[in-house]
């Protein structure tokens, strides 16, 4: 672990903006019809918080911790779990007309 | 390979496995495959972070089997909790259970915030780092909020918490809670260099939770969606944070994708409600209309639904305008039934969705969707409007204030100014009503009262079925 680099308060930025950029490219462009199932998409997608809090529990030192860890993660697995299934359900049911169009 | 090198690689296999997902959600071809790739991303993060364990601090070592348990524990439930309610969630309540996971995602951000202030200071650790203290308490505080927030926003969209909680002084009181929220994050992080006694840290998630809630109970249900985004940007701001409090740029990547997207999200909203995101969070919706509203002209005409639906059998072009109420009364199955008699007949079809139609934005998109309807006969308020002067019959189920023409015309209506589908214009109007109530907003529908309106009173599923009906009995014994 010693040799793993520190991201510093500048490369932190750099991440940031570059991130910030790209989220508001692809919200930019994305039809309405499908707002919902984005924001619920965008919701799953911070699920990933769930990582830190397992890492933040992993590295705890007091019951208390613990405690707030077990929080953190379960909460965390919620959002990804949940966003991650409506989303899906969601999405699922968009279909186009049969071919017969016209 | 080093456990690390193998996290470090599954983190940014999970960053971009994020970005093509959501990439590939922004068209409805490809959405479905993009939460798909999304879910891979998330699952090959999730399984690695376990190899953390491989890493932990000196002071957890001891510690560490009771800890993998705690969160190998916690995991396995909200996973399989998360799971169960996705799944048996109807559509109608989407927007709310987007509003739970998400404010369960700020609630983890925020649980993280707390175990890094609460950790004892250690040689060569974070001690006096303001910038390292100042990002963990910033994230923390949002965080709380959102969760608060959030669950305050569920509830009253679950109608758990009816009306709004209004009284004078509200914005002083809500000022103060902010104030001592954000005095005793300054205190931890400039008196106490980030290592302030737990009893405080506490409190300060304490009060951050008691501003959400105070933030949230006077906003009223219509403008919930709005909160609801901002909510989901500040989820992904305090993710970011906390992030790099945690030096995991997955988590930094993720989090300011969605601050961002989330942000642009939620100003998209306010302007399709025609409302300012300041102005829904400060001020309060209807406190002041709804009382002073002229006289109305003329009088609601109704009509029999069989008579509405063979009218609209002969009708060249055909434009509807659904609301939440379509759904409330389950009627899109049927509605779709009585569209394809319409198409098998060669009327030209079409659906007109609002910006705000349903309880979300795009929120009736997925009710229609789940009824069936394909989404290249749906259209953009923008798309459409320009055809309802060429349309024979608009009719309207189940939405109101969306179809109001005094936001166009009336000054005084709280209303003035939101963008409307133009149904007024079309030759024919007819509104699916359920009685003579008022729409979410609580203002009186000029529409209603047009030359060109007639009203069908009645249960909008049972409508549709006597339209279905009278379309059906005249296709089979008039040939």
């Amino acid at each position: 672990m010693e040799a793993h680099t520190v991201l510093t308060g500048f490369v932190a930025l750099y991440i940031f903006m570059l991130a910030a950029f790209t989220g508001y490219e692809i919200i930019g462009r994305v039809p309405s019809i499908l707002h919902t199932p984005l924001m619920s998409g965008s919701n799953f997608v911070h699920g990933i918080v769930v990582v830190g809090a397992i890492y933040a529990t992993l590295n705890a030192t007091t019951a208390l911790e613990q405690a707030i860890g077990f929080f953190g993660v379960l909460l965390g697995a919620g959002n990804a779990a949940g966003g991650y299934v409506v989303t899906e359900r969601m999405l699922e049911m968009f279909k186009p007309s049969d071919k017969k169009k016209g | 390979m080093s456990p690390q090198f193998i996290v470090d690689a599954a983190f940014i296999a999970a960053a971009f496995l994020f970005i093509y997902g959501l990439k590939r959600m922004s068209s409805p071809v490809t959405a479905r495959s993009g939460i798909v790739v999304a879910g891979w991303g998330m699952l090959v993060a999730v399984l690695a972070s376990f190899l953390y364990t491989f890493g932990v601090t000196e002071a957890a070592k001891p510690h560490l089997t009771v800890n993998a348990i705690v969160a190998a524990t916690a995991l396995a439930i909200g996973v399989s909790w998360a799971w169960w309610s996705g799944k048996k969630v109807a559509m109608t309540a989407m927007p709310q259970m987007v509003a739970l996971y998400n404010g369960m995602g700020g609630g983890s951000a925020a649980a993280i915030a707390a175990m890094v202030l609460l950790q004892p200071a250690v040689e060569g650790g974070h001690s006096g780092d303001l910038l390292h203290y100042g990002v963990t308490v910033f994230g923390g505080l949002i965080g709380a909020i959102s969760l608060s927030g959030s669950l305050i926003a569920w509830a009253k969209l679950d109608e758990r918490i009816k009306g709004t909680w209004r009284y004078t002084g509200l914005q002083a009181v809500n000022g103060t809670v902010m104030l001592i929220t954000l005095g005793i994050g300054g205190w931890i992080v400039f008196a106490a260099g980030g290592h302030a006694p737990p009893m405080i840290v506490v409190g300060f998630f304490m009060a951050a939770l008691l501003f959400g809630v105070f933030m949230t109970m006077p906003i009223g249900g219509a403008d919930m969606p709005v909160v609801i985004s901002l909510y989901n940007a500040f989820t992904g701001l305090a993710v970011g944070m906390e992030g790099y409090v945690l030096q995991n740029p997955a988590l930094m990547i993720a989090g300011m994708v969605v601050g961002s997207a989330g942000t642009l999200l939620t100003l998209l909203m306010a302007k399709a409600m025609n409302r300012s995101v300041s102005n829904v969070i400060f001020s309060n919706f209807g406190a002041t209309g709804g009382e002073e509203q002229g006289e109305m002209k003329g009088a609601m005409k109704p009509i029999d639904a069989g008579d509405a639906g063979i009218q609209m059998r002969y009708a060249q072009k055909v434009i509807i305008a659904p609301g939440y109420g379509l759904a409330v009364a389950q009627a899109q199955h049927k509605l779709f039934e009585f569209v394809k008699l319409l198409q098998a007949a060669d009327v030209d079809v079409k659906f007109a969705i609002h910006p705000v139609a349903g309880r979300m934005p795009g929120h009736m998109n997925v009710l229609l969707a789940e009824a069936g309807v394909p989404y290249d006969i749906i259209y953009d308020m923008e798309d459409i409007n320009a055809e309802f002067k060429e349309a024979d019959v608009a009719i309207v189920v189940g939405a109101n204030d969306t179809v109001n023409p005094a936001a166009r015309t009336n000054k005084s209506s709280p209303i003035y100014g939101m963008p409307i589908l133009n149904v007024d214009m079309a030759k024919q109007v007819f509104v699916v009503k359920r009685g003579q109530g008022k729409g979410y907003s609580g203002v009186e529908n000029e529409l209603f009262f047009k030359d060109n309106t007639n009203m069908v009173y009645g249960d909008a599923q049972k409508v549709m079925v006597s339209m279905i009906q009278a379309v059906k009995s005249l296709d089979g014994g008039g040939h």
